[in-house]
């Protein structure tokens, strides 16, 4: 699995957008995960808290919103679930589809605290891998 | 009390920006370079090395391998004709496009046609990572069954091309070709497909005249 890479891009996506905002502080970030995209949350909680070491962001807490994977019948226009062994509509048994969702990866958006008690103030932002 | 600042980016928009950086150095070297991906074991050094071999002559062929270690298949690739390099990725299951960035300048592109990046074996993680090449082609083979699409969708969804190779041992394994072909309809319509056995070199034709053309498109 390739959550390492993971977690390195999210540090930097998180750490670029807090010092945008001015912040101080990143205390959570809000994650967008489809069905389709393979990480393991609990994998990717671990690996952030070595990388977000000595960052504004350490200690923030990752919130994981999953979304199912949903298909949309090209004929029929039928939106339904996958079952795993069969793809297509269960409705008209039509192959042409579309992923209507399920591929998501992003990140949404991200806590923060504009005020960071004195000693956070050093805190720098890591180099890009 | 924190406050929540929208930032709505991509996970790996990092990984996505320098492909695209990869993509300019390839294209403006006038290449035309895929990335074959597969499970361990499906045939993407065979199919490489037979590619390799039957375009000798005709064009001119630069090859990088990912593998976790050892330099086993990049020199299978050198040995059937192609300038070939090899990128170890210690340990990593996948090739990323800053790996394929730092290896690019160890071919001279300019003097090839056709770059070959061939993945490390894993049907997971490689779908997740662009690389900046412009074809993404998946080599399948029958003994690993017809369910793999079902239970791959995001590699059987990221690519141009699927080759269905060991076609040779159809007679020996239940492999239902409507199913496993159905999967591959669904999440990927109208992808190029092509049965083939680099065993016994049945079906290589349409695959080497697919490559051909997309190289003389550029």
């Amino acid at each position: 699995m390739h959550e390492l890479s993971v977690t390195e891009s999210l540090l930097e996506i998180a750490l670029r957008h807090a010092q945008q905002a001015g912040a101080t502080r990143v205390t959570a970030l809000h994650l967008v995960i489809g069905q389709l995209s393979s990480i393991v949350d609990d994998s990717v909680q671990f690996y952030w808290d070595f990388v977000s070491k000595d960052t504004i962001a350490e200690g923030a807490r990752l919130h994981f919103r999953r979304i199912p994977t949903e298909l949309a019948c090209q004929a029929c226009g039928e939106r339904y679930a996958p079952d795993g062994e069969n793809l297509a509509c269960p409705k008209c048994k039509g192959t042409r589809v579309r992923v209507a969702a399920g591929d998501e990866f992003r990140l949404d958006s991200i806590d923060v605290e504009p005020d960071a008690p004195p000693e956070e103030q050093d805190a720098e932002e890591r180099p890009r891998r | 009390m924190p406050k929540n600042v929208p930032v709505v980016e991509k996970i790996l928009s990092a990984n996505d920006q320098l492909a695209r950086e990869n993509r300019l150095a390839i294209d403006a070297a006038g290449v035309f370079s895929i990335n074959v991906m597969a499970s361990p074991g499906a045939g993407k050094t065979s199919l490489i090395e037979q590619t390799v071999r039957a375009l000798t002559g005709k064009l001119r062929v630069g090859m990088i391998n990912g593998d976790i270690a050892t330099s086993l298949d990049a020199d299978r690739a050198a040995a059937a004709g192609a300038a070939a390099v090899q990128i170890n990725t210690g340990g990593d299951c996948h090739l990323d496009a800053v790996m394929l960035h730092d290896a690019l300048p160890r071919l001279d592109l300019r003097s090839l046609d056709l770059l070959i990046v061939e993945n490390v074996g894993n049907l997971v993680c490689p779908a997740s990572f662009a690389l900046g090449t412009h074809k993404n082609v998946l080599v399948a083979s029958i003994p690993e069954g017809d369910d793999k699409p079902y239970k791959y969708p995001g590699m059987y969804r990221g690519v141009e091309a699927v080759v269905i190779n060991k076609i040779d041992l159809l007679p020996y394994v239940t492999f239902r070709m409507d199913y496993f072909r159905q999967g591959i309809e669904v999440l990927n319509p109208g992808v190029a497909q092509f049965a083939l056995s680099c065993s016994t070199g049945e079906g290589l034709g349409g695959w080497l005249d697919w490559l051909t053309a997309q190289v003389r498109k550029r």
